[in-house]
């Protein structure tokens, strides 16, 4: 077990200054996200046009490797559509899980990320944001849908 | 838990080296270090003695409970009601009908809530509670307020982590049915007076619930000196067995409170239209119990005692005051949890770190503390943390230990330079 391997240097600058930190309002779709286990709290908004993502930002408190996480989160998914967020959303969900799951280049920043596995009780930590951008993203599918 | 000033002979100093062979488990390493055991408060360890009893009593004497002619039903049955004597001189309860086995803390208050509370309490009625409580001591009571429509009242507390006695003594009256108290905070480790809160209460006609969770391991609880009228508390807490726990009860209002369980054991006779329910303790115990873990927690009785409970809290109060201090040093370092009077539980944080990434560095280190919201959510919300990171003390515990501690949080503060 090796600390270098879960605090990496882009953890701990995006937990030191988090990337698009702060609301969006009004905005099309927001979620709250909530760790009970450590008392992690946040809150996404989100901006679409159509079902791309034009703008995101976050709200929170958080441990290191969750927020890092949300900052990384929202720096990558800045411009997606829901098809290359759900493909993304797979392959973080492998990084964070399998052990053997090699990230590959075009994870960029986002492979920092895999060292959390060595960590089983932080993976929550990691997957908090992604979650609930999930859950944003179909609460919103749903509520179009609908009308 | 202080040591009373009022005590002739000081007690015997501990001999933490040879309480430590008694803990097989401390020898393990954790990452490749020397496990550093500072979580008791959540759990504690099990000595050699709790460990061998239950062995010696799964391997000579099992088998059920009250229910049988046969030399093992017989066996188990005096091991079993062995302990219940033994747990009623170790609280010094009055009878032995007044020592309920339950699973623990939790189930205790429960059974007190919708045995006691829920079928007395009504509409301007009035439970009172305090801001330092643990969700076991929380969520029961809300239940019954949501059952019955009484109100649940919350004494408040200050930045020391105390409760506001005159704000407690305020809110009684009348109305006050019901007082529901922790003995020691788990989350900050504040030694509440509870016997002069019992005793206000009492004035007013209420009864009082003590959750001694966080008291039994290191303090001797007399529960008549106390006076209240249910104590609560678990196994696990006090170097014995998960899944046992004892509830407390004046017989008096026991002998009052209708069973919360039916089925075996806890009856008489039973036909399909009336069943009578046995004597006390048994009409609360429905069904076979945790009779290996009775014996067990009897045998963590017997470890304490031959210890000294004033022995292990002389000690704890020495780890705890020099950790207090040694943590007071570090820049950044914020204790939550300030008053004076406390057991040996130590709650904090570090700026710039989130108790979670405390939690993992320190582990890294072969450092067990407990990080989170220590099941006391409103206790974190009045402090405005998400979190504190918590080292708790334990009778096996040394200064080693403490420096250890310490050596792992300048390797947090490094990690997040
Ligand atoms: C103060 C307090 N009350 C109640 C409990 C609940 O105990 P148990 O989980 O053993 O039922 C605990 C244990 O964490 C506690 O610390």
């Amino acid at each position: 077990m090796d600390l270098k391997e879960l605090y990496r240097d882009v953890i701990l600058d995006h937990n030191r200054r988090p990337r698009n930190f702060g609301r969006i309002e009004p905005c099309d779709a927001h979620a709250e996200g909530h760790n009970p286990l450590c008392g992690d709290r946040l809150t996404l908004y989100v901006r679409l046009k159509d079902d791309r993502i034009e703008d995101i930002r976050f709200e929170g408190k958080g441990c290191a490797i969750s927020t890092a996480s949300a900052s990384l989160m929202t720096e990558a998914v800045k411009g997606k559509d829901r098809g290359a967020f759900n493909e993304l959303y797979g392959r973080i969900h492998s990084l964070l899980t399998q052990q053997d799951a090699v990230p590959d280049a075009s994870l960029g920043k986002l492979a920092a990320l895999s060292g959390v596995r060595e960590f089983p009780a932080r993976v929550k930590c990691a997957s908090l944001c992604w979650h609930t951008l999930n859950a944003a993203l179909e609460r919103s599918a749903a509520t179009v849908s609908t009308e | 838990m202080a040591v009373t000033a009022d005590r002739i002979a000081p007690a015997p100093a501990l001999d933490v080296e040879r309480v430590r062979r008694d803990f097989p488990i401390l020898e393990r390493t954790i990452n490749g270090r020397p496990l550093v055991y500072l979580d008791s408060a959540a759990s504690s360890q099990r000595p050699l003695p709790v460990l061998r009893a239950v062995e010696r009593y799964e391997t000579h004497c099992h088998s059920n409970v009250h229910r049988g002619v046969h030399a093992l039903s017989q066996a188990a049955t005096e091991a079993f009601e062995g302990a219940r004597e033994r747990v009623r001189r170790f609280i010094n309860a009055q009878s032995r009908t007044e020592v309920i086995f339950v699973r623990g803390t939790t189930e205790g208050i429960n059974l007190v809530a919708q045995s006691y509370a829920r079928p007395r309490l009504g509409p301007g009625d009035e439970i009172l509670i305090t801001g330092l409580e643990h969700h076991a001591n929380i969520v029961p009571w809300q239940m019954v307020r949501d059952q019955t429509g009484c109100t649940l009242k919350v004494a408040p507390i200050n930045r020391r982590g105390e409760v506001e006695l005159d704000g407690f003594l305020a809110m009684l009256s009348p109305r006050t049915r019901l007082v529901a108290i922790a003995h020691v905070s788990n989350a900050l480790g504040t030694v509440l007076p509870v016997k002069r809160m019992t005793d206000a209460a009492h004035a007013h006609g209420a009864v009082v619930l003590v959750d001694g969770a966080q008291a039994i391991p290191h303090s001797a609880v007399d529960v008549r000196a106390l006076g209240c009228d249910f104590y609560a508390f678990s196994g696990h807490k006090l170097y014995g067995p998960t899944g046992i726990g004892v509830l407390y009860g004046r017989e008096e209002l026991l002998a009052a409170m209708p069973p919360w369980q039916g089925g075996g054991d806890m009856i008489l006779t039973v036909s399909f239209e009336k069943t009578t329910y046995n004597e006390l303790p048994y009409k609360f115990e429905a069904g076979t119990p945790n009779i290996s873990g009775a014996v067990g927690l009897a045998a963590a009785m017997d470890y304490v005692e031959s210890l000294g409970l004033e022995a292990i809290a002389a000690h704890e109060q020495r780890l705890l005051a020099l950790a207090t201090g040694e943590l007071e040093r570090i820049p950044g370092i914020e204790i939550i949890g300030t008053a004076p009077h406390k057991a040996a539980v130590l709650s904090f944080t570090m700026a710039g770190v989130h108790p979670h990434d405390l939690g993992t560095i320190l582990d890294s280190e072969g450092v067990a503390v407990r990080t989170g919201h220590h099941c006391a959510m409103p206790v974190m919300t009045f402090f405005e943390i998400p979190a504190t990171a918590r080292a708790s003390f334990g009778c096996y515990n040394t200064e080693a230990d403490v420096a250890a501690l310490i050596a792992a949080l300048s390797k947090a503060r490094e990690v997040f330079a």
